[in-house]
């Protein structure tokens, strides 16, 4: 009964507005994998946007002595009773094989402290803080997903690289959408000599391997760079090879618009060549866009991670997920320690939470479909 | 259509002459080049570097270096690598040869695999089979190959089942023949299962979507109409129609994958084209870049029209004229 009203409710709502993108937006909120997919971007980027106060230790703080140190166990029960959470201070010994062993100090818990005082930090590049949400009182560390080879703690950088990894996909796509938007535009509106000036340079970059391209793009520049310039370095590269596919759908749209009636019923009344596109073309392609813009994020994320990995991108001490996966790429070692795998997990995670929202976003934008819930 | 071949091939040349000038300009902006590592090696002399700089005209202007290398290239002649010390001809074509055998290996692999896949999810749809392999080819679509490649090698350490990377074993020498094929194909397993599982899985989709549509055509109702077995209208009637629209997807799988195959190539040490462009784009190796490249690109235009004289070729409908 209550849930017919509601019903009711948000079909007269709909009534009132019920534009295309409404619609649209009503039928998304019925996708269910597409929601999943949302909701895992939206803790993924929250968990980006606090990493300095989430994560309990800066991206460079280091403790050489507990390299490799495994997943730090978190302990309910001291000598038989219930407790607060706490961690034991972990050592590391050598056994005769000069294998490393560790060995939980069990004479002393380390209670862990929730909004506890850690790693100084910068809110928005101006306020310095040093709260963090949790953390453990010095010499005991907690590890959540166990450290790195110079004993940095990889949750912390986990969360730290995701702000590279997850941001240089917004704005990579952004900046190849708005030029490939506006090259394919103008060269569908324009046709004629643009029109293939512009195509014959879409196929250039098509023409070459993506990976081979993003190789010799990165071999141009030089290799001692700042992060910030790699960063942005990284955001350049992959918006010159992924501007060039959007270019020729755009274009393909807009030639078909442009004999639309409307079209003609602009040019008509005198709008400015660069009012019809902005005003009356692009819109048009708005749903094809939306789609497009979620399922291309996982290329520029996985181009990142790919370049990071092969040590092409971010570079050691600053962290992506790609350069945290780079341990793993010494496989006989993966064994002793299996956690340096868990960046990639988080890549998987972020891959497919963008499918699926794409996925949702083209199937709600689409009149033809009938939604399958 | 054979005008046709020769007018696309002739289009192409411009395009493959942009691309190497691009990729010459590339290297040039870049700072330094491999002669500054020579120069760090206390062993060679600066008069010797200075005779391999006039040489290969590294002291001219970039216009008439680059004039030089077309020249050369008219002759087949694609320089000299300096990294591996060998003419960069045929650095490229042993390489070459082990990018075509992995592509090769993966395209049929998943063609073999994506499209019974696709027909059979698709007379199941919404049944469990569908469910589950829905499931998996999302899963296939959204692994980032680096990150599979890097696991399934992991799980080839702990079982021991699978070479650890590389395409020869280190007896491959001392094997009989039919070992030696049994033992690169050993090697071609996890690369290949790296490059083909995101192009299964779309692949997958693309076949499951078009025989879902083909199956609501009125001449499926009317093959069954007439009493036609049930598998003669999935193989007759249904698949052939199907696999129409596959046709013009395979020269972009075929650029994808070579795309693809050269990250898995380097990760899985496989010596093909991919790991000879890192080698080469690291050091510098200028002639290596420039050839490489050539070859990727050509490649790719080549498959696309393979692409286009297939879909020509089943589709009665196209005339190229």
């Amino acid at each position: 009964m209550n849930r017919e009203t509601s019903n009711q409710s948000t079909e007269t709502r709909d009534k009132k507005i019920k534009t295309p993108f409404s619609i649209a937006m009503a039928r998304l909120r019925k996708h269910r994998p597409a929601m999943a997919g949302f909701r895992v971007l939206v803790v993924l980027y929250s968990l980006a946007v606090f990493a300095d106060f989430i994560a309990p230790y800066g991206f460079d703080n280091e403790k050489r002595e507990n390299a490799y140190l495994p997943p730090t166990k978190v302990h309910l029960f001291y000598s038989g009773k219930l407790s607060k959470p706490f961690v034991y201070l972990c050592k590391q010994e050598f056994d005769h094989f000069y294998r490393r062993i560790y060995k939980e100090d069990k004479s002393s818990p380390y209670t862990i402290k929730f909004f506890c005082r850690g790693d100084s930090y910068k809110i928005l590049g101006i306020f310095k803080a040093r709260v963090h949400l949790f953390g453990v009182k010095e010499p005991a560390r907690i590890y959540l997903f166990g450290a790195d080879s110079r004993g940095r703690d990889l949750f912390s950088r986990i969360l730290h690289g995701s702000r590279v990894s997850l941001s240089i996909g917004i704005i990579g796509v952004g900046v190849s959408f708005i030029l490939g938007m506006f090259l394919g535009g103008i060269a569908g509106y324009f046709g004629g000599k643009i029109d293939n000036i512009i195509m014959r340079l879409c196929e250039v970059v098509m023409m070459v391997p993506s990976f081979y391209l993003m190789l010799t793009l990165r071999a141009a520049f030089p290799s001692n760079l700042t992060s910030l310039q790699v960063y942005l370095l990284i955001v350049v590269i992959l918006s010159f090879i992924g501007w060039a596919g959007l270019a020729r759908v755009v274009r393909g749209m807009s030639l078909s618009l442009k004999e639309k009636e409307f079209v003609q019923a602009a040019r008509a009344c005198g709008i400015s060549h660069i009012g019809i596109i902005t005003k009356h073309i692009l819109p048009n392609l708005f749903s094809y866009i939306s789609a497009a813009l979620a399922l291309s994020i996982p290329g520029y994320i996985i181009g990142e991670s790919a370049l990071s990995l092969l040590g092409l991108g971010i570079q050691d001490p600053y962290a992506s997920w790609g350069n945290l996966l780079s341990d793993a790429m010494a496989i006989s070692e993966i064994q002793r320690h299996p956690w340096v795998l868990i960046p990639g997990i988080f890549i998987f995670f972020a891959v497919a939470a963008f499918n699926v929202l794409g996925d949702g976003l083209r199937d709600a934008f689409d009149p033809h479909k009938t939604m399958s819930k | 259509m054979k005008a046709y071949i020769i007018r696309r091939l002739l289009i192409s040349l411009p395009l493959l002459l942009a691309i190497s000038f691009i990729t010459f300009l590339f290297i040039q902006i870049a700072p330094g080049d491999y002669f500054d590592t020579l120069r760090l090696n206390p062993q060679i002399s600066e008069e010797t570097i200075k005779l391999y700089e006039s040489q290969y005209r590294f002291n001219e202007p970039v216009l008439i270096q680059y004039f030089w290398w077309l020249k050369n290239l008219l002759k087949f002649d694609l320089g000299y690598s300096f990294t591996q010390k060998n003419a960069v001809s045929s650095v490229i074509k042993s390489r070459l040869a082990n990018t075509l055998i992995l592509s090769l290996a993966s395209l049929i692999f998943t063609w073999l695999i994506a499209i019974p896949l696709g027909i059979y999810c698709a007379v199941k749809q919404y049944r469990w089979p569908d469910k589950i392999f829905s499931g998996l080819s999302f899963f296939g679509l959204s692994i980032p190959s680096f990150f599979l490649a890097i696991i399934l090698l992991y799980l080839a350490s702990i079982t021991g089942i699978l070479p650890l990377g590389g395409m020869r074993s280190a007896n491959f020498e001392g094997l009989s023949w039919a070992g030696k094929i049994l033992d690169i194909l050993k090697h071609l397993i996890i690369p290949t299962v790296v490059v083909s599982l995101a192009a299964i899985a779309s692949l997958q989709r693309i076949m499951r979507a078009n025989t879902l549509e083909v199956l609501r055509q009125r001449y499926i109702l009317t093959a069954r109409a007439k009493g036609l077995p049930e598998t003669r209208v999935l193989y007759k009637h249904v698949l052939r129609n199907a696999l129409n629209p596959l046709v013009t997807i395979f020269g972009y799988h075929l650029s994808d994958i070579l795309s693809g195959a050269a990250l898995t190539e380097i990760i899985c040490n496989w010596p093909g084209l991919g790991s000879v462009m890192l080698t080469a784009v690291r050091s510098q190796d200028m002639f290596l870049v420039m050839g490489t490249m050539l070859v990727g690109a050509l490649l790719l235009i080549l498959s696309n029209l393979l692409a286009d004289i297939l879909l020509a070729w089943l589709d009665p409908r196209i005339r190229y004229e």
